[in-house]
C-alpha cells in the first residue's frame, strides 16, 4: 500500500462517542459521492468507516468517551480515483495478525465489523503508531471495467453489469 | 442513553402476530434502545414477529447484532422473525454478510402477513 506523499484534504477529530457516528459517515459519503461512487457504495463505504469507529470505542478504547479519534481523507480525482481514509486512535494496541473477520457460518451477533471492512473496501492495513494506539489505512477505488469492486449489488448499481459474487 | 439515542419504535399487535416499525437510523448509539423495544415485545412470545424496516435508512453490524439476538430468542421461544421492507442500503448490509439466506426477508409488510 503505497503511502501519500501530500497532506490529506480533511482532517477529522472526534471523541470515541457513538452517537458522532453519524456524522462522520455523513462526511464519508458526500466526499465519496463528489468522487463519483454511486450512491449503495457511499452506503458501503460509510458503513467500513462506522465499523472502524465501532470498533475503536468498543475494544480499543473499552467504550471510554473521552478517547480521541482521528480521520484523515485523502479524495484522489485520478491514477486511479479513489478514497483513502486513515483513521488513528490513542487506545490499545493489538498485533494486527490478530485482527481478523470471524467465519459467517457462525451467525451470532457481533464480530462482523472486521469482516464488512474487508469485503467493502479494497485494501485494508492495521499498524501500531509510534508512541501507542492503532492505525487503519483503508483505500476505496472508484469501480471501472477494469477493477470491479467486490459487491455485486453495488456493481449493479453502479452501471458496470454483474461482476462476480 | 441521551434521548437522540433513542429510537422511534411504533408497535402493533395483531392476531398472534406483533409488528415492530422503528423508525431512523441504527446504530452502535441506538441499537440498544431498538434491543429494548424488541426485547420488550418478544416478552409477549408472539408466534410472528415482523419487524418493518422501510424508515430505517441505514443500519451497521451493532443493529444487525441486535436483529440477530431477536432471532435466538424468537427460536428459543419457538416463534418467527420476518424482516420486511427494507431500503437497499440496509439490504446491502444483509447481503453482504450473507444474513440474507438466514433471516426470513420478504418485499413489504402485505407479504409479511401472508407468510
Amino acid at each position: 500500500m503505497a503511502e501519500m506523499s501530500r497532506p490529506p484534504d480533511v482532517k477529522l477529530e472526534l471523541f470515541s462517542q457513538p452517537r458522532l457516528l453519524a456524522g462522520a459517515r455523513a462526511l464519508i459519503s458526500n466526499i465519496a459521492q463528489r468522487i463519483g461512487f454511486s450512491e449503495i457504495f457511499c452506503g458501503q463505504i460509510s458503513l467500513a468507516i462506522d465499523e472502524a469507529l465501532c470498533n475503536i470505542i468498543n475494544h480499543g478504547y473499552d467504550k471510554r468517551t473521552d478517547g480521541k479519534i482521528m480521520l484523515s481523507i485523502w479524495a484522489i480525482e485520478n491514477e486511479p480515483p479513489s478514497l483513502r481514509i486513515v483513521i488513528e486512535d490513542q487506545a490499545r494496541q493489538v498485533d494486527p495478525a490478530t485482527i481478523q473477520s470471524r467465519n459467517l457460518e457462525d451467525v451470532r451477533p457481533g464480530g462482523l465489523g472486521v469482516y464488512l471492512i474487508n469485503e467493502i473496501m479494497d485494501e485494508v492495513k492495521y499498524e501500531k503508531r509510534e508512541g501507542g494506539g492503532m492505525r487503519l489505512t483503508m483505500v476505496k477505488l472508484l469501480p471501472t471495467r477494469e477493477n470491479c469492486g467486490s459487491v455485486s449489488a453495488a456493481n449493479t448499481s453502479q452501471g458496470l453489469g454483474q461482476t462476480h459474487e | 442513553m441521551n434521548d437522540t439515542d433513542q429510537i422511534e419504535v411504533t408497535t402493533e399487535v395483531l392476531e398472534g402476530t406483533t409488528i415492530i416499525k422503528p423508525i431512523g437510523e441504527i446504530d452502535l448509539s441506538r441499537a440498544p434502545s431498538l434491543r429494548h423495544h424488541l426485547n420488550e415485545a418478544q416478552a409477549a412470545k408472539p408466534g410472528t414477529l415482523v419487524i418493518d424496516l422501510a424508515e430505517v435508512p441505514y443500519m451497521d453490524s451493532s443493529g444487525v447484532a441486535t436483529l440477530v439476538e431477536a432471532m435466538q430468542i424468537a427460536r428459543r421461544n419457538k416463534s418467527r422473525i420476518i424482516l420486511c421492507s427494507m431500503q437497499e442500503r440496509v439490504k446491502s448490509i444483509f447481503e453482504i454478510a450473507r444474513l440474507d439466506a438466514v433471516f426470513t426477508i420478504v418485499e413489504n409488510r402485505e407479504i409479511a402477513l401472508e407468510t
